[in-house]
């Protein structure tokens, strides 16, 4: 408990502080800044015409592909991390084993290559 | 009494390493950018910033008075406590990250044990600044850039962990201290160089520079998820940026180039502060940003995806493999 406290507190301390620096910086526009708004102004920015169709439209899939294939392999290197450390206690069966595993992701990773699941033209 | 000034005096002292870390932030960012604009002036054969103060130097700091007098502009049709709380996330979150970062032996504010984790960890909610200020804009260039930027991050993210792993690899610890340390008798850009580039470029398309700056292609996309931003809500997105970039630099000269460490331990090198050290080290870093930026001609998007995906992600895990594999073999193992 002891040696948590040694070490986070100073990270909550460090967070803290620039948090408050970041506030500190919004504080003098909202002060000194001249504030006229009107309807050109605040419409969102297209181009110089009026918007037109609402912003929140539909996308490409890809994205969200992305989304979940960067889910995967995240978790992929989540398990890399206490094995990489500890290597070299847990002898040929803890490196056999991880070596499987890359296996399996490196099958499923071929699959979605050939899929055209990276595919952006 | 007594009692009370035992708890007192260490949080105290906490406070003015942060205040010092911070500052140090502050002033790298201040001089980051105009050095930046100094290189990119000299690349193009410009004179650059050279008019406020002498050389130019006030140049940041007349910026920065510009920046917080400005008025704050939020779109009629923005959900204003997200367009708000976005810039904030980003610049918060790519300050807190420095609190692990050790400028010299012990010059730390939190040596912590899962040091390395505490950075991927924090440095990676910076999407979600991002993604946020573009889709609370309600517009549809903010909304554009923000899925570019967060599919982009995300991509070279996995390609940058895999990197890290391999130098744990070679270090056996997650302690950014240890890792410097571990780099006593070589610096790991010898022995795993192609990692070393990997991670250079990762770097750049992690925190969106040129030529990796897709989101804010001008021609395109305006100014990318910034375009409804003004005054200091702009300038928190600069600042955060600007953070990461510097974060960027001296985690690469804390895995690869030694951290503190001077080149050669001998006489006239160690004399040398190990601050002096890592500050140059991550102002060279930060000069080849720079020069990537002024002479690197910008990606498209399906190249960057392509090389990201297809090119870094099967080059470093294969790395890893072999990394660990030679370890294994020939029992080197730390």
């Amino acid at each position: 408990m002891q040696s948590i406290l040694y070490d986070y507190l100073p990270i909550l301390i460090f967070m803290c502080l620039s948090i408050v620096l970041t506030l500190v910086l919004i504080v003098p526009p909202l002060i000194f800044a001249p504030y006229k708004p009107d309807k050109e102004k605040l419409s969102p920015y297209e181009c110089g015409f009026d918007p037109f169709d609402d912003a929140r439209s539909k996308f490409d899939i890809r994205f969200y592909l992305v989304a979940i294939l960067f889910i995967i392999f995240d978790l992929e290197i989540a398990f890399l991390f206490p094995w990489a450390i500890m290597l070299g206690k847990i002898g040929t069966l803890g490196f056999a084993s991880m070596m499987i595993f890359l296996g399996v992701l490196t099958v499923g990773f071929i699959y979605e290559w050939k899929k055209g699941a990276l595919e952006w033209d | 009494m007594a009692n009370l000034i035992d708890y007192i005096v260490p949080i105290a002292i906490l406070f003015f390493h942060s205040i010092l870390v911070l500052l140090a932030v502050l002033l790298m960012a201040y001089f980051g950018i105009y050095g930046e604009r100094k290189i990119w002036a000299a690349v193009q054969l410009r004179r650059g910033p050279n008019v406020v103060g002498p050389f130019g130097l006030l140049q940041s700091a007349a910026d920065l008075i510009k920046l917080l007098f400005k008025e704050i502009i939020i779109p009629q049709e923005a959900n204003k406590a997200i367009f708000i709380l976005a810039p904030i996330i980003t610049c918060f979150v790519a300050l807190s990250a420095w609190a692990v970062i050790p400028f010299s032996e012990g010059w730390v504010v939190s040596d912590l044990n899962v040091g390395i984790l505490y950075i991927i960890a924090i440095s990676s909610l910076g999407v979600y600044g991002i993604i946020m200020g573009g889709w609370a804009s309600n517009s549809k260039y903010p909304f554009m850039g923000a899925m570019r930027s967060a599919a982009q991050m995300v991509s070279y993210e996995i390609s940058i962990g895999l990197v890290i792993i391999t130098v744990l690899l070679c270090v056996g610890s997650l302690n950014l201290t240890n890792i410097v340390m571990a780099q006593r008798n070589i610096w790991f850009v010898f022995p795993l160089f192609p990692m070393f580039i990997i991670f250079f470029i990762s770097a750049l398309a992690e925190t969106n520079r040129p030529p990796f700056d897709l989101p804010e292609a001008e021609a395109e996309l305006v100014a990318g998820y910034q375009t409804e931003y003004s005054s200091s809500l702009f300038m928190l997105y600069f600042l955060g940026e600007l953070a990461a970039t510097f974060l960027m630099c001296a985690m690469i000269t804390i895995l690869f180039l030694g951290g503190w460490l001077p080149p050669f331990n001998i006489v006239p090198f160690t004399l040398i502060p190990g601050a002096v050290w890592f500050m140059l080290k991550v102002a060279t870093i930060f000069f080849l940003f720079g020069m990537v930026k002024a002479i690197v001609p910008r990606y498209r998007y399906d190249q960057l995806m392509r090389l990201g995906w297809k090119v870094f992600l099967p080059i470093s895990l294969f790395w890893v493999v072999l990394t660990a594999s030679f370890l294994f073999i020939f029992n080197l193992m730390p």
